[in-house]
């Protein structure tokens, strides 16, 4: 830190000045970008779709006659599959990154690992379909289940996971560990007591960015069995099922207008779920954020 | 996990999980059909198929189940090809298809021991647009198209299609080659003598059919194909062309026109049904709903209900079926 304050005021100049106020400027308007387009974005959703947001629209069936048209059933799926995708993503994504983080040795194999997660994190979400079509749906014969889109979808966000997870365990100091050892800790003991804790900010964090990922999913559960209309919500989780992506893909290429402002509406019913659950995950994140400091 | 709520959270969590997975174990098939006591027929079917006839499939669907709330209906668009692989793997028992059955797909149908059922539940015109201020054009025959689309076409001004119209810039649209429109036009009109007909890349391709329509509405001097249903819904924005194949004269696409198979751009839209599901009663009961209203179904999602031979041809299979 020192040597780079001193770097800057050797340097600092009227010309060095009005670079950093270029950059600044430029800065502030690639953020306004992004924000603009998603204000656009909004807005629009909004405007043709809050209106058809009421209780029928929330509890009705998919229906043919837009005005009978509701999305319980795929709102319902993409509850349990949210709910699944946790339950199996967050365990074992926490438990790889620890692994890999603390525990493994530095040898090939532990780098092959580590090099076929970064990879994996990029692969199209199609062929993450067709891996759960090949082994879920076929070959341990979960058939257009649940469980089949739950676990696609866990594949899917599990790299996103260890990846970010890594990387806030990595940040924890490693006086924390040594400090917790020289009192006496197992190295298991120094990783859940004191770094872990430190890390589940970030591991949060990572945790909400492939969730909310994974919620947005079309194309892997139609690929995995997912169906476009199903009039009765799963029981169980060998059922059928529908999610709310895959209803709003078939509304968005109908040719009736009215299926297009169903379709906004029920962005904007998958955006309330979405908010929800990144809300909840900010909460504890944020409880763990106090404790920690 | 150190507080006592995330960890009964959790623990609910996991109970639900696994009370469900024990649930599923009790009943894992999932054709089998319960009891059939009362008049409402339980029992779960599983469709798939072509994204085209999932509109209609889900109307009668949906009408079957208002009258058959025990039914469980499930109807997925994974697209024909993709209908007809899990159907051969004996995961449906009704697939949906916007074009016949091939012959790799009957193969492995054979293979797998299932026979099938074709029913015609509709008819889908396939409409050629342009935008409405193209006044030089009303009718279009099948070598013109044919010039316009076919691959490698070199045509980029109306005039090079035809001397006699305006030397006009030509902005071509049509749906992306994953479409059954696509694989239409190629194997009728385009590319018609290929082993894997095709039609030219170098156009503004959708796989939505809106994207298509919000082009040729905004550009002059476009044109464009996607189903007639798209043309109808924006019928006074768009100028939908009359068709001649080159033996009945100029044909202007509508409901009458494609039913009595005049309007030479019409695709019939299929299901398939496996013999041995009709056995039970959810699944023979559902087909003979669906295929003695299919015209009412089609016409209700914007298709064109099949001409009446079809529709005695469906029946006698039906009865076929049922013997």
């Amino acid at each position: 830190m020192a040597t780079v304050a001193t770097s800057l005021r050797r340097h600092s100049n009227v010309r060095e000045q009005l670079s950093e106020r270029v950059v600044a400027v430029f800065l502030v308007g690639a953020t306004l970008v992004g924000l603009l387009a998603l204000v656009v974005l909004l807005v629009t959703v909004a405007r043709s779709g809050a209106g058809q947001i009421d209780v029928p629209f929330l509890r009705n069936f998919a229906s043919r006659i837009p005005e009978r048209a509701g999305i319980w059933p795929p709102l319902v799926g993409t509850l349990w599959l949210m709910g699944l995708v946790t339950l199996f993503s967050f365990p074992v994504g926490v438990g790889a990154a620890i692994y890999l983080e603390e525990f493994a040795p530095k040898n090939r194999i532990t780098s092959v690992i580590e090099t076929n997660i970064a990879n994996l994190a990029a692969v199209p979400s199609i062929i993450y379909g067709l891996l759960g079509l090949a082994v879920f749906y076929r070959a341990l014969e979960m058939g257009r289940s649940l469980l089949t889109g739950a676990l696609t979808l866990t594949l899917l966000v599990l790299p996103v996971i260890i990846i970010s997870s890594r990387e806030a365990l990595r940040a924890v100091p490693r006086s924390h560990r040594l400090g917790a050892m020289a009192l006496g800790a197992t190295k298991l003991e120094a990783v859940y007591k004191t770094v872990l804790p430190s890390a589940v900010p970030g591991i949060m964090t990572g945790t909400i960015l492939g969730l909310s990922r994974a919620i947005g999913e079309t194309a892997p559960l139609l690929v995995a069995g997912a169906a476009a209309f199903v009039a009765f919500t799963p029981d169980n989780l060998l059922d059928a099922y529908s999610a709310l992506p895959v209803q709003i893909f078939d509304w968005v290429r109908r040719p009736q207008p009215e299926f297009q402002a169903l379709a906004a509406a029920a962005i904007l019913v998958l955006l309330g779920v979405l908010l929800t659950m990144n809300s909840i995950a900010i909460l504890i994140r944020n409880r763990y954020d106090r404790k920690t400091r | 996990m150190r507080n006592p709520t995330a960890r009964r959270v959790a623990a609910g969590l996991l109970l639900t999980a696994l009370l469900g997975a024990a649930c599923g174990n009790a009943d894992t098939d999932p054709s089998s059909s319960g009891d059939d006591g009362g008049q409402s027929i339980s029992g779960s079917i599983a469709i798939d198929g072509s994204s085209t006839v999932f509109p209609i499939a889900q109307a009668a669907a949906e009408e079957f189940q208002i009258s058959n709330p025990d039914a469980q209906v499930s109807v997925g668009f994974a697209g024909t090809g993709g209908g007809f692989e899990a159907f051969c793997a004996g995961d449906t028992q009704i697939s949906n298809a916007s074009r016949a059955i091939e012959k790799d797909e009957v193969e492995c149908l054979e293979e797998a021991g299932i026979e099938y059922t074709e029913f015609q539940v509709a008819v889908d015109g396939l409409a050629i647009v342009t935008n409405p201020e193209t006044d030089w054009v009303d009718c279009i025959t099948f070598d013109q198209l044919k010039a316009i689309y076919e691959p490698g076409s070199d045509v980029s001004t109306w005039s090079d299609v035809d001397p006699s119209w305006p030397d006009e810039e030509l902005k071509i649209f049509g749906p992306d080659p994953d479409s059954g429109t696509y694989d239409y036009l190629a194997e009728t009109v385009a590319d018609p003598d290929a082993d894997e007909p095709a039609t030219r890349d170098d156009m503004t391709q959708s796989a939505d059919d809106n994207v298509l329509v919000q082009g040729v509405q905004g550009e002059p001097g476009s044109i464009g194909y996607f189903g007639f249903a798209y043309y109808e819904e924006n019928a006074e924005s768009l100028k939908a062309l009359e068709v001649d194949d080159g033996s009945s004269g100029c044909v202007a696409p509508s409901a009458e026109t494609v039913k009595s198979n005049e309007y030479p751009l019409s695709r019939p839209l299929f299901i398939y049904v496996a013999n041995d599901a009709m056995d039970q009663e959810v699944v023979s009961e559902f087909v003979t709903f669906w295929v003695q209203n299919a015209g009412d179904y089609a016409t209700a999602v914007g298709y064109v209900e099949t001409p009446n031979d079809v529709a005695a041809e469906n029946e006698q299979a039906l009865e076929g079926l049922a013997s």
